[in-house]
């Protein structure tokens, strides 16, 4: 099977600037027109393990980053992006062009993918158990994905976006790279010497973001289902123990359905869902500020 | 002409041969119907017709996103009427559904698929300020306050300034008849409530009604036609193209009436363009005599050219697979016509100067 990493960087961003790169991302396939070096930059170095499919292949999602040919593009050239032809954001900075196709095609996955309940959470697997990380920004979900992952020996299902297929009760691996923000760029960088990062990018409206390449092994994976074991929502506090304390399953419940993007779109479908999913999986609230110690509370899950 | 028609066209007018399409020609199609409203709609045709679990695998599964969305505003329509029906419950009126809403409560084919926000309703207009009060009751508020647009809405337009539910931000229009009183054609409203019907079978929300066959037809066209924006007008052929597919078979006389019935309401322009262009562009199967005793209702020849010309580009999806020369010109050139009909060149001139200098900007009449 070809992988975006059999372009070049000449074809990949002939590629990108022309009728568009076609890959795929766990289930989804997703065709992305861009002319930018640094979109090309991004791709090129963070999704060179994705399958390549061709121009004649169906895509799920049609991205297009553009260029507005505004009078301001000699001043603060911005960038636009388009999903076949529907924009769902302002228009941003050209150099966020990259963070803003990550965020463009989460997008796509959690306002359309209704075969499954989405949430926001991380997700990892180990030994065919997984981990549901559901947090809101700045509680330090992705910093310990990427300390899990890259680290810990779990591997990663997904950054953003948790999978929860109705018809199986299966977390659906949808590997992407992790966005990491400000403070936790360094402290990734330093924990995890071996990741693979994106040059940062200054001033977004979350910060100065970096995304970091997930695991080759996790993109290989993508394949493998797991089963959901543990609901864990973790909170960074600087200088706070390491705590890892019970929830009850109506709260896992309620917090759950609230961190979801379309349990509402799904009705009955999703309440039985979250149902099936607090059967098998125990909610826990995890306070951290040490990676190490969050790391050896995790390694012991199987315990708990 | 049919194969020079869109894909999505082509597949709604002949679904069974839709397998044999390539997954290129999949990922184009899916692409035009989601741009046209209409994803949920072909998930529904393609298995009514019995292909869809010969789709592209993918293009299978894209379609069952769709359809969990319609499934979803389908459930959201049928409690919302229910609610309204309880806001309105003491003031002895059939809750008369217009559109979309109606289509979902009687179960008719349009609303396979139908994706839509607002509920419409059509009452009696010396009962207007008592539905207002019950509503703002039952916790719907208007959402235009500005005077001018208050205006607009009560001494020109045939509906009250839309309302919206604080807490459920449902959208509800109450109309008193189906086209602004500016305009130059005059429905009678009364007739289209005489021949409502109350809706009895199992399932529909209670002490609702829908407008007769033929007069649900007619508003289905006028709705359409007289309109001046078409970015989701296939969706609107659509809804008329089943509507007259399904009367036509079922409603002894329905063909023989139709023409009639279209000038006892001053419609019949706009039913000659809904038959011609559902016709021409889906197929629908108007029986000859039909279309011979409307041809009195066309346009002169040379605007009917005119008239094909604006239609057959702006009725198309408006993606850009489907967007050729002179696409934009003929939605500009049906703008101006759909603001022409609406009121005389006069009132028109103030509305257009109003909006554009004395409204303030990003004020919600902005659009109206």
């Amino acid at each position: 099977m070809l992988t975006v990493a059999s372009l070049a960087p000449a074809a990949l961003r002939a590629r990108l600037a022309g009728d568009g790169l076609r890959l795929r991302t766990g289930r989804f396939s997703v065709r992305l027109q861009a002319d930018m070096p640094s979109v090309a930059a991004g791709i090129g170095q963070l999704y060179a393990d994705y399958p390549l499919l061709q121009d004649s292949d169906f895509a799920d999602f049609h991205l297009h980053l553009k260029r507005p040919r505004s009078a301001r593009r000699w001043l603060r050239p911005q960038v636009r992006l388009h999903c076949d032809g529907y924009e769902m954001f302002q228009p941003m900075p050209l150099q966020h062009a990259f963070p803003m196709f990550e965020w463009g095609l989460n997008w796509c996955v959690s306002s359309r993918a209704h075969r499954y309940l989405i949430v926001h959470a991380a997700v990892l697997e180990r030994q065919g158990r997984a981990v549901i990380l559901p947090a809101p920004p700045g509680s330090g979900k992705s910093t310990l994905t990427a300390a899990l992952c890259g680290k810990g020996g779990w591997r990663l299902l997904s950054d953003e976006l948790t999978l929860l297929e109705l018809d199986t009760g299966l977390l659906v691996p949808n590997p992407r790279p992790i966005s990491l923000k400000n403070a936790s760029i360094d402290i990734i960088r330093a924990y995890v010497p071996a990741a693979v990062l994106s040059t940062p990018v200054h001033d977004t409206t979350k910060g100065t973001v970096a995304h970091m390449r997930a695991p080759g092994a996790a993109v290989a994976r993508t394949a493998d289902c797991a089963r959901p074991a543990w609901i864990v929502f973790p909170h960074y506090s600087a200088g706070a123990a390491t705590t890892l304390e019970p929830l009850a399953r109506a709260a896992t419940f309620m917090e759950l359905a609230g961190n979801s993007f379309n349990y509402s779109v799904l009705g009955a479908a999703g309440f039985d869902a979250l149902g099936r999913l607090i059967e098998q999986a125990a909610g826990f609230r995890f306070r951290y500020s040490a990676l190490d110690e969050a790391l050896d509370t995790f390694a012991r899950l199987d315990e708990r | 002409m049919n194969a020079d028609l869109p894909l999505l066209l082509r597949v709604l007018r002949a679904p069974q041969h839709a397998p044999v399409l390539s997954p290129a020609d999949w990922d184009l199609l899916l692409r035009q119907a989601a741009n046209a409203n209409l994803s949920a709609t072909l998930h529904h045709w393609l298995e009514q017709h019995g292909v869809l679990a010969q789709a592209l695998p993918q293009a299978r599964e894209q379609l069952s996103w769709a359809a969990v969305m319609a499934r979803r505003h389908r459930q959201a329509t049928y409690w919302e009427i229910r609610l309204i029906g309880k806001a309105l419950a003491g003031l002895g009126l059939p809750l008369l559904l217009l559109k979309g809403g109606a289509y979902a409560a009687a179960g008719l084919p349009p609303a396979a698929g139908r994706l839509f926000s607002d509920i419409d309703i059509l009452v009696p207009e010396d009962s207007l300020p008592q539905v207002e009060a019950a509503l703002m009751r039952h916790g719907w508020v208007g959402t235009h306050h500005d005077h001018y647009d208050q205006r607009y809405y009560r001494e020109w337009m045939h509906e009250l300034p839309p309302m919206m539910h604080v807490l459920r931000q449902t959208a509800i229009d109450v109309h008193h008849t189906i086209l602004p009183r500016t305009a130059a054609q005059r429905p009678d409203a009364r007739l289209l409530r005489a021949a409502a019907r109350p809706l009895a079978g199992d399932g529909a929300p209670p002490g609702t009604a829908i407008l007769a066959p033929l007069d649900m037809v007619l508003h289905s066209a006028t709705h359409l036609f007289a309109d001046g924006e078409f970015d989701k007008g296939l969706r609107d052929l659509w809804d008329l193209h089943c509507l007259l597919t399904h009367f036509g078979a079922r409603e002894p006389g329905f063909w023989d009436a139709l023409p009639a019935r279209a000038r006892q309401h001053q419609l019949q322009r706009f039913m000659f363009y809904g038959l011609r262009y559902s016709a021409l562009l889906l197929g629908t199967p108007v029986p000859p005599a039909t279309l011979a005793a409307m041809a009195p209702d066309a346009p002169p020849p040379a605007l009917l050219a005119v008239m094909d010309a604006l239609f057959t580009r702006a009725l198309l999806p408006h993606h850009p697979s489907c967007r050729g020369a002179g696409s934009a010109l003929a939605d500009f050139l049906l703008y101006v016509r759909g603001n022409w009909l609406r009121m005389p060149p006069l009132r028109l001139a103030r509305h257009l100067f109003h909006k554009a200098f004395l409204t303030p900007k990003n004020s919600q009449g902005a659009a109206a």
